[in-house]
């Protein structure tokens, strides 16, 4: 039991807020900063969905999957074609280690000038912290095709688009995981931020308002819903990964 | 399909340094023949095999290739070291997959070549494996098959057994013969071991090392089919052998000549 991985899945962030728990009704802790679990669960469950939380996470989500959906899909595009085309890499390159660093949190002020307060300008910012990211693995991934495969290919004359898609996709398919999965966890961090400032719904929203009015369970009903969409959404891209890449399995 | 070269060279330069794969290359392959290069290491013997299937270019001299031209694709087949089957595709469509790509394979019935080539290698049962499943001797032939399978007019093999333990290696030049005899292609098989291209061949070029020439270009008059117990047993075995290792010892003391340009 103690070597099965769901098992811990469960187990370890169940200890954290055991120990919070008994701090908490101990008084080791301030119960006004860290109310118990047990309370902000109960705030969650039966006070929380009143409140509009349900709007909230329908907000951030939809935000979330549009922008990390049209991220990761020009991050791959550009990726495969900087990995197979020297002069797109050549020039692209130098675009992508200049603008790679700077936090996206940064430049979402600018991007609201351009897109507006509303719902684009937020998808956007996602889409741009999904995509360098996928985008630098995909590249990563391409590049780690043995030579071998792409020897294969000229020799029988594999038609392009058929490399494309059945030699070098599924070759770096795991560094495009990687990509994907990084990509997701920073798209929450992003939405978040991005709804503390120019929004009306959403996780990051609820956050803020209800620091704002001293709502602490509220505040922590939020954080606890983000943390859930983080493990489910990494649960997920495992789940798919290992469907994908069943060939790299080495036993049986 | 036959192979003609004139004074073909190869030469690798990266600035300051100049290096001699291959050096004024003079011979012909003629149709449906096995015909063998064999060489010390580094005597460009794999560079060689790349410009004829066309995945290196040779400096100067020329490399022609009848009837073969560049708009009938699918005529050359290869067999590298290693296995170079697409691990994420089974068996089967790792086979598949090269035939799918041939414009001659049109209207054909894939399945069936797929089968045909499959039962050839005796791999019935693996069909839907993925290649990690199966052992070195195992994906090799599968990359056989691959090769014959797409009815190149020419099989290029670049040492395609060198990872293989001897007991394998000798189970597949048997297997290899077989399906030689069967389809009649013209087959040209880079190697280092004597005994090997002795077995295989109809003709052996041996190549000398730093740079890479024809040292000598030697007819194997043994009888076919050839079957290694007994063919080992023959004197005229044993003196082809002997003769090629002749050659090739003045190629393989130590170090005799590392010249690079």
């Amino acid at each position: 039991m103690l070597k099965n991985r769901y098992f811990w899945l469960f187990m370890s962030p169940l200890s954290i807020l055991l120990l919070w728990e008994i701090s908490t009704r101990s008084g080791l802790l301030d119960a006004r900063f860290f109310p118990a679990p047990s309370a902000i669960f109960y705030y969650l469950i039966f006070t929380s969905p009143g409140e509009g939380l349900w709007t909230d996470i329908s907000a951030s989500l939809y935000r979330i999957f549009w922008g990390y959906l049209a991220g990761c899909a020009s991050g791959i595009v550009l990726g495969v074609s900087m990995g197979l085309n020297h002069t797109v890499r050549v020039m692209i390159y130098p675009l992508v280690a200049l603008l790679y660093p700077i936090p996206k949190i940064a430049i979402l002020p600018l991007i609201m000038l351009i897109f507006g307060i509303g719902e684009m300008s937020k998808i956007v910012v996602v889409a741009i912290g999904s995509f360098f990211l996928v985008l630098i693995n995909t590249l990563h991934g391409v590049d780690s095709v043995a030579k071998i495969y792409h020897d294969v290919a000229q020799v029988y004359r594999i038609k392009k688009h058929n490399f494309v898609l059945r030699v070098i996709l599924p070759g770096a398919l795991p560094a495009i995981f990687t990509g994907l999965k990084l990509a997701i966890g920073y798209s929450l961090v992003i939405v978040v931020a991005a709804e503390f400032s120019g929004a009306d719904a959403g996780i990051g929203y609820l956050i803020w308002q209800s620091w704002e009015t001293f709502s602490i369970k509220a505040m922590y009903a939020g954080i606890f819903v983000i943390g859930a969409l983080g493990l489910a959404f990494s649960l997920i891209l495992n789940f798919l990964e290992r469907r994908l890449t069943l060939w790299r399995d080495t036993d049986q | 399909m036959q192979i003609f070269t004139t004074h073909l060279s190869k030469v690798f330069s990266r600035k300051e340094q100049r290096t001699v794969a291959y050096e004024n290359l003079n011979f012909q392959i003629g149709q449906g023949e096995f015909f063998c290069i064999l060489g010390p290491s580094g005597c460009g013997k794999t560079s060689l095999l790349r410009t004829i299937a066309g995945l290196e270019t040779a400096t100067s001299g020329e490399l022609n290739i009848q009837p073969l031209n560049a708009s009938k694709p699918g005529s050359i087949g290869m067999v590298f070291q290693e296995h170079g089957l697409f691990p994420w595709m089974t068996i089967r469509n790792n086979i598949r997959f090269l035939l799918e790509n041939n414009v001659h394979m049109v209207n054909r019935d894939l399945d069936a070549i797929v089968n045909e080539f499959i039962d050839l290698v005796r791999l019935t049962t693996f069909a839907d494996y993925f290649p990690h499943q199966l052992s070195g001797g195992m994906r090799q032939r599968v990359s056989i098959a691959r090769s014959f399978a797409n009815e190149p007019d020419l099989l290029l093999m670049d040492e395609p057994f060198v990872f293989l333990d001897y007991q394998t290696r000798c189970a597949l030049h048997g297997l290899l013969l077989e399906i030689w005899q069967r389809k009649k292609k013209t087959l040209v098989f880079v190697t280092h071991d004597i005994e090997e291209a002795v077995f295989l061949a109809d003709r052996v070029l041996v190549m000398s090392a730093h740079p890479g020439t024809v040292k000598s270009i030697i007819d194997i008059n043994l009888p076919r089919p050839r079957e290694f117990l007994t063919l080992r047993k023959l004197p005229a075995y044993q003196d082809q052998v002997s003769e090629l290792m002749e050659l090739l010892r003045e190629e393989c003391e130590p170090f005799k000549s590392n010249q690079s340009v």
